[in-house]
């Protein structure tokens, strides 16, 4: 390891900073994520819902909240999917995916729900990663009783079932959905603090690290600078996991029904409202059913090629 | 050994106390008065005075604090503010249901997920290792409560008159009753903590009738046990077949079982004897921190099957505001979580002696 380059300060701080040149590691991950046939199947569901998140507008046939009852003749409630295409009668008014208990659009509303379910995911990740970080990152920096209280506190938050947890928080704050977020976010700091905390403690002894501080750089420049960049690999894994969890989470407060408006379209209030309907009228359940496995799925599958791809130890 | 478990143990103390300390807090943040949620919308200012004074509440906070410490040490978890009923009462009636639920969906997970796994790895990049992966992956991507519903649309209602319709609500037919263990025992004058884990016994319904040979309604509780516990068990059991997988994946390339290969052992042998004792410790670390999950997944497994259980009691006390009861489930649910946590790191000791000689 002691090659004569890093016998220098300068020397093992150039080596610390090619060990981790952002631009090549991050080609390369690339490169290995798309040789997964599992991760690009991940990565094309995703683009697919971005995409259909984005032109929700364009796409969608119906108002999401307009209930057609009156406007369209010959409309039923809750009635089947009909596509004129597909030789469904050209008298019956086409939905895609037919109509709810409310004589509204469903496919319009899965479309729209797409917006609001990865909106909602990435924000509390992001919340979570942001917070969950720098406790992280002070915990392990500093060390001694800073660490042991901050952790400690993390033990408490990760004693509670998360669901639980993010429905009291949530009816402690007021149920809507900004808080459903802030809520989901709240219980899943502790995961992200952990992973920076283990990752800063691995890096904060390292030759480049000493190196950085002989040099004179400030603590805080020896933190953000040297050793955060470090935790990058294990959070983005992580995250992209975590907004799969999200995402099923969000779903699970609106099914049990904390996040206030329920005539909004979002894909967990749709199937709770709906959710004695299953036996009369599957599809009301099974198009957003479908709408968040399919979401989590492509989270999985994309986290678990990132950790392929990201992790060393596994021959590539 | 010793000294190792005697220092996790102490490690565990302040969580506890900073777990009662927030739920506590949470509690009483939670909105809304209780006073109006019990004695009524119309319930006067004067009326609301009387009541808080009775049950405490216009005592400074960390009185109210230090109160409920002391109490919860004496095993008194406080009555319930909306239903007026002992919490401890109320837990022993109601945690059985979870716990038989939670635990019946771990050993579904475990003893299918493991072989899955185990299949998976020795079969590596075969049909049957991407088909198992791919049911896995969408076993962890389906939410509890569409599984949930699902099942039951397909046993109760699609299956209905055949023999393999299987109920989908509540935990005992209608007509069918589990006698309790008091009962059937003859142990009616027993009272106190005994009583209290007696009645907690008898709330298990497929483990008490059985040891108490009503053998009709053990069967009548196992199959109203079936759906939920499978709904509740695919998360974690997918989880566990790739965690396993992985695992073998990796204990199955290091020199020590090619060793063994080389001398002779057995396919079979190499597996199970050499491979799976070392690929188990992130197999028993993830069946520890599912525990916790199963929890979080019973608040929705116990809402769409119909169960009175510790999930829904406390969504409906944290909706009611009943916070005497928030407090009491959470805390159990909280304690029971680190405890075991406390024994998932206990027994790495023993499945890896490396971790307590460092």
């Amino acid at each position: 390891m002691t090659t004569t380059t890093a016998s220098t300060p300068e020397g093992m701080i150039a080596e610390g900073a090619a060990k981790a040149r952002p631009a090549r590691l991050w080609r390369d991950t690339l490169s290995s994520v798309l040789h997964q046939r599992s991760a690009v199947v991940g990565l094309i569901i995703l683009g697919f819902l971005v995409f259909v998140a984005v032109f929700a507008d364009v796409i969608a046939t119906h108002d999401p909240n307009k209930s057609l009852l009156g406007v369209e003749d010959g409309l039923v409630r809750r009635s089947a999917p009909c596509v004129h295409l597909l030789g469904c009668p050209a008298d019956q008014p086409q939905h895609i995916f037919g109509t709810d208990g409310n004589f509204r659009d469903l496919f319009s509303r899965v479309v729209h729900g797409a917006r609001t379910s990865l909106t909602v995911g990435l924000a509390a990740v992001s919340f979570a990663i942001i917070v969950g970080a720098t406790i992280g990152a002070l915990a392990g920096y500093f060390g001694g009783s800073s660490d042991n209280i901050l952790m400690r506190f993390m033990d408490v938050l990760l004693a509670f079932p998360s669901l639980l947890l993010a429905i009291a928080i949530v009816t402690a704050l007021g149920p809507n959905l900004t808080n459903a977020l802030l809520a989901i976010g709240i219980v899943s700091i502790p995961i992200y603090a952990r992973i920076v905390r283990a990752s800063v403690l691995d890096t904060k002894e390292r030759d480049f690290v000493t190196a950085s501080r002989a040099l004179g750089e400030s603590g805080r420049g020896v933190l953000t600078r040297r050793i955060l960049p470090n935790s990058v690999t294990p959070l983005v894994v992580a995250a992209t996991l975590g907004i799969g969890a999200a995402v099923l989470e969000i779903a699970a407060l609106s099914f049990v029904g904390v996040t206030g408006d329920l005539t909004r379209p979002e894909w967990g209030s749709m199937i709770g409202l709906e959710r004695n309907q299953l036996f009369n009228s599957p599809h009301v359940i099974l198009a957003p059913a479908v709408a968040i496995t399919l979401t989590v799925l492509a989270f999985t599958l994309i986290g678990d090629g990132l950790r392929d791809a990201l992790d060393p130890r596994l021959n590539r | 050994m010793t000294t190792f478990i005697i220092r996790r143990t102490l490690v565990t103390l302040p969580v506890l106390l900073g777990i009662v300390f927030l739920v506590f807090v949470l509690a009483r943040v939670i909105p809304g008065d209780p006073c109006t949620e019990v004695l009524g919308e119309h319930a006067t200012a004067a009326q609301c005075e009387v009541w808080a004074e009775e049950h405490g509440l216009n005592r400074p906070i960390p009185v109210q604090f230090l109160g409920y410490l002391a109490q919860i040490a004496r095993g008194d978890f406080g009555d319930s503010v909306r239903l007026s009923r002992p919490v401890t009462t109320m837990l022993i009636e109601r945690l059985p249901t979870t716990v038989e639920l939670t635990l019946f969906a771990m050993f579904v997970a475990i003893v299918v997920g493991i072989p899955l796994g185990m299949l998976s790895a020795v079969r590596r990049n075969s049909a049957t290792d991407v088909s198992t992966m791919m049911f896995a992956n969408l076993g962890v991507s389906i939410p509890v409560f569409v599984l949930g519903l699902i099942l039951a649309y397909v046993f109760a209602v699609g299956l209905k008159g055949t023999p393999l319709a299987l109920p989908s609500s509540g935990r005992l037919s209608a007509g069918v009753e589990v006698i309790p263990l008091a009962v059937a025992w003859g142990l009616q004058d027993w009272t106190g903590v005994p009583r209290g884990i007696l009645d907690f016994v008898s709330g298990l319904y497929v483990f008490s009738s059985l040891i108490s040979g009503q053998w009709g309604a053990a069967g009548d509780a196992f199959r109203h046990l079936i759906l939920p516990a499978v709904a509740l068990a695919t998360i974690p059991m997918a989880i566990i077949a790739r965690i396993t997988r992985s695992s073998l994946l990796e204990v199955l390339g290091l020199d020590y079982v090619r060793t063994a290969r080389a001398k002779g052992v057995g396919e079979r042998a190499v597996i199970l004897r050499h491979a799976m004792r070392n690929a188990l410790l992130p197999i028993v670390t993830i069946i520890g921190l599912q525990l916790g999950l199963l929890l979080s997944g019973a608040v929705l497994t116990e809402t769409v099957f119909n169960l009175s259980g510790v999930g829904r009691t406390l969504y409906e006390a944290i909706t009611a505001r009943d916070y005497i009861v928030i407090q009491g489930f959470t805390l159990v649910i909280a304690v029971v979580y680190v405890l075991i946590n406390l024994a998932v790191d206990i027994s790495y000791g023993f499945l890896d002696p490396r971790i307590h000689q460092r």
